[in-house]
């Protein structure tokens, strides 16, 4: 088949840059896409927003072939781009830079960027010293020779560099990017990684390719954006020009609400000490010393790989402590398993809710009710009418959209399955919860509901420690912060001292202390050590 | 954002509500599609063969096919089990067939005491399910290697013993023939502890905790050790299971044809058990699979051996027909779970 379809009407505007023509999708009864019609034209970064479930994440894959699309088109330079397969985009200079990167584990960086079209020799060989060349030669192109060493594997990069490996595949190849879309590229960097993104972005604005931008966050969205879009229910809620608008006017825009009531909490700390760590040592932490009260919300800063989820995880039972102490409410604990843990009354909303928390193919009531079925049980039988009650108790308390709690758990959207997580733990009703990152990948509306039931929880109670790389978030929730960084603890603020500057020259007290310790992590950007 | 790649995953919440329309959908719904599709195969074949043979349909030979079907039957119920946790047992046919050589050995030695020869069945099948659960999860041997390696020495170890040849003679004795030739009710005693095991196993996934967990532990094993679920407790216990139940398998084989047997009638149990599971809707990563289409798997290939054989049918192309039936099952699966044909399956 020829590579275009000749349409009788090509190009009404001829718009350069990529192009979403009426573009239409349907999953079976679920009408994901409708009528969608969006240019993002070369040289200028084009925010795509949105709640989950907008369509978003639909969108970028129709434009990259994933998906095609049941009505419309895709164009790029007012032609369209016949895409069947994600190769097809690849090859027209459309690329995508996915939220969660794949890499392959047991081979290099230079493997991995090239997985492909790695440079040959006679005969099939690899030629290695080609492949060597023409690794350093992009990275020096494109400013990462410092911060990723090339011969590293795979399964030994960080999450900032495993996104640099998406990067650099996306840059480089036969044909050069026309247009680059960033799917939440942030979500999963620290403040401090993201600003040598930025960077790149900027650049790549430069050089007239056409950058589309998904994320979540209205501070990265209002310094990058030149044109914000707007999708909410599957169709376009609107286009405008960043310079023209506000925070609050997008958050209208997607949800039709306003973001003022976003953070409201007033502080119900009281005096009784129910989480006491004491020097606390496991493989990743070192000499943890951490309190939480009763009712006191304490957020645990930090860039990535600062050893918070796993100071979490070592909490939460799932970590082997070396030396060290935990009292939960002035009982010393044995922290040898989860099961010990949630006994003691400490829960966990683990980091990465899908692959840690949620059965996904099963209900939302039985994703509820796993860790109470203690008190749900006779004999070893489920009381099903009570399981039911406390099921629909905290979907109904949480506001968890769907159709009823015996919809799977898969069939939700990122905060809705979050919630669900949540409902597991308020359900069991711990002394203490932990919540690492409560709100990645959730919209802003189920974030608000979110931050109001953590406040909730602190009211009645329960000691509360959250895992935040969300500054405002972390600032706006906190009674307390604790900054962590390589495993250690580096400094303690209160509501009152704390500021995005404070937590983040904690967070970076080594590297900006004078060098007192041979430096082998001086490149800040992206630890490339501790391959352990 | 998403990223999940079944395209179903990425969907807003709006999910059509069932049973809209009431009692048929409903029903229809609870049933499931998957079973429905069972329940359709099997009307076929039974309409089929009992059209080019009037005796097919008759109450004598489906008490044939309930008995043929008895003894993969119950390997297929804790199959399902293990496959539900995450695992697999190819082991099952050799312990089934060790079990037996057993059961009739310990009986002739101890005088013919039936009580001895199927209690030391049971505790052999228990231990060496133990035994294949302690290897999978303390040597962390992927369970297909750990079993399949056990597929090979359990059959050893019951040619061993037996010499490779079958063992004592145990149809002079009242319950080894109650077990082969029984009835109660009307029913052959070999149905009524297909059914009691299944009635167990079945209560036992869908109304306690235990069942519970073992879904979750399928489903997602980071996420159930996060829940406090002990993971080694459960798996170990699933082999166990299992090889209780082979035993149990191995004792009805003894009873049926009257002697210890170490391979002939237990070699490949343990694909028509895995075939019925995975016909049955078992997902082979786990977490997912019942009983109830476990066990209408299992009466659509009694029905089909059965017939096939009743229409005389070479035995070979039975096994033919098997095999294309369980990559047919898992083709299926696949589709619907919206799988894409890219590089190995997960």
């Amino acid at each position: 088949m020829p590579a275009s379809e000749s349409s009788p009407r090509t190009s009404p505007g001829a718009s350069p840059g990529l192009t979403a023509e009426g573009v239409s999708k349907r999953f079976g009864t679920v009408q994901a896409l409708e009528d969608v019609t969006i240019s993002f034209p070369p040289g200028q970064v084009t925010a795509l927003m949105g709640e989950n479930g907008a369509g978003k994440s639909t969108l970028l894959r129709v434009l990259t072939g994933d998906h095609r699309p049941t009505e419309g088109r895709v164009l790029l330079d007012g032609k369209p781009v016949d895409l069947h397969y994600p190769q097809d985009a690849r090859r027209a200079g459309i690329r995508i830079i996915p939220q969660e990167p794949e890499i392959i584990p047991h081979v290099s960086v230079a493997e991995n960027v090239y997985a492909g079209s790695l440079p040959r020799a006679a005969g099939r060989r690899l030629d290695r010293a080609e492949l060597r060349r023409r690794i350093n030669a992009d990275l020096e192109r494109l400013g990462f020779a410092k911060v990723l060493d090339p011969n590293l594997l795979g399964s030994q990069l960080t999450a900032a560099q495993r996104q640099l490996v998406e990067i650099l595949r996306a840059l480089t190849g036969e044909v050069p990017p026309r247009a680059i879309a960033f799917d939440e590229p942030t979500s999963s960097l620290s403040e401090f990684e993201v600003e040598a993104l930025f960077a790149l972005i900027g650049r790549l604005r430069d050089e007239g390719i056409a950058v589309v931008y998904v994320s979540h966050r209205m501070k990265e969205i209002f310094r990058l954006a030149d044109r914000i879009a707007v999708l909410r229910d599957g169709r376009v809620a609107g286009v405008v020009e960043a310079a023209a608008t506000d925070e609050s006017a997008l958050v209208r825009l997607m949800v039709g609400r306003d973001l003022s009531t976003l953070f409201v909490r007033q502080q119900v700390a009281t005096d009784r000490v129910v989480l006491d760590v004491k020097n606390l040592t496991t493989d990743d932490v070192r000499d943890i010393n951490l309190q939480v009260r009763a009712g006191e919300v304490v957020a645990l800063a930090g860039l990535i790989g600062a050893g918070r989820s796993e100071f979490a995880l070592a909490l939460a039972g799932d970590a082997q402590v070396r030396s060290g102490s935990v009292e939960l409410g002035g009982k010393a604990l044995r922290l040898k398993n989860p099961r010990a843990a949630i006994t003691a009354g400490i829960g966990l909303a683990p980091e990465e809710r899908k692959a840690q928390a949620l059965f996904l193919h099963r209900t939302i009531r039985d994703n509820t009710s796993l860790v109470s079925l203690g008190r749900l049980r006779r004999w070893r039988f489920v009381k099903h009418q009570q399981e039911r009650a406390l099921a629909q108790q905290f979907a109904d308390r949480l506001r968890v959209r769907a159709p009823s709690i015996e919809a799977e758990v898969r069939t939700l959207s990122g905060g809705n399955q979050q919630k669900v997580v949540l409902a597991r733990w308020l359900a069991r009703k711990p002394d203490l919860l932990i919540l690492d990152e409560p709100t990645r990948g959730v919209d802003i509306g189920a974030k608000a509901e979110i931050y109001q039931i953590i406040a909730d929880l602190a009211r009645e109670g329960t000691a509360v420690l959250i895992i935040s790389s969300e500054l405002p978030e972390v600032l706006g929730l906190a009674d307390r912060i604790v900054v962590m960084q390589n495993g250690r603890t580096t400094g303690e603020l209160t509501r009152a001292e704390a500021s995005e500057e404070a937590i983040l020259a904690l967070a970076m007290a080594d590297d900006l202390a004078p060098a007192d310790a041979p430096d082998d992590r001086a490149t800040a950007h992206a630890p490339t050590g501790d391959p352990r | 954002m998403t990223t999940t790649t079944a395209p179903s995953a990425q969907l807003p919440e709006a999910e059509p509500a069932a049973g809209r329309r009431g009692g048929v959908r409903a029903l229809l719904a609870a049933v499931g599609g998957q079973n429905l599709s069972l329940i359709g195969a099997l009307a076929v074949v039974l309409v089929l063969f009992g059209s080019l043979n009037e005796n097919f349909l008759s109450w004598d030979n489906i008490q044939v096919i309930a008995e043929a079907a008895t003894i993969s039957g119950l390997l297929a119920v804790v199959q399902t089990v293990v496959i539900i946790c995450g695992g697999l047992d190819i082991s099952v046919g050799s312990q089934a067939g060790l079990a037996s050589v057993v059961s009739a050995m310990v009986f002739t030695s101890t005088g013919a005491n039936p009580y001895l020869g199927i209690g030391a069945a049971v505790a052999i099948g228990a231990g060496i399910g133990l035994f294949n659960g302690a290897i999978i999860i303390y040597g962390r041997v992927n369970p297909t290697i750990a079993t399949l390696a056990g597929l090979a020495a359990y059959k050893g170890v019951a040619q061993l013993v037996s010499g490779g040849r079958a063992q004592g003679y145990v149809l002079n004795d009242p319950v080894f023939i109650f077990l082969s030739r029984g009835k109660i009710a009307g029913l052959p005693t070999m149905v009524w502890l297909l059914v009691l095991t299944a009635v167990a196993v079945h209560l036992l996934l869908t109304y306690t905790d235990i069942g519970r967990n073992i879904y979750a532990i399928g489903g997602n094993d980071a996420a159930a050790r996060l829940a406090g679920i002990n993971l080694n407790k459960y798996l170990v216990s699933a082999y166990a299971l299992s090889g209780m139940v082979a035993a149990l398998a191995g004792i009805l084989l003894t009873a049926r044809t009257g002697s210890g047997q170490p391979v002939s009638g237990s070699e490949g149990l343990e694909l028509q058990s895995i075939t019925a599971a995975a016909l049955g809707g078992c997902a082979l990563k786990g977490g997912k699979g019942t009983i109830g289409g476990t066990l209408l798997a299992v009466a659509l290939l009694g029905a089909l051996q059965n017939g096939l054989t009743v229409q005389g049918i070479n035995a070979f192309w039975q096994n033919v027909a098997q095999g294309a039936l369980l990559v047919a099952a898992v083709v299926i699966q696949q589709r619907r779970n919206g799988e894409r044909a890219v590089g190995l399956p997960a």
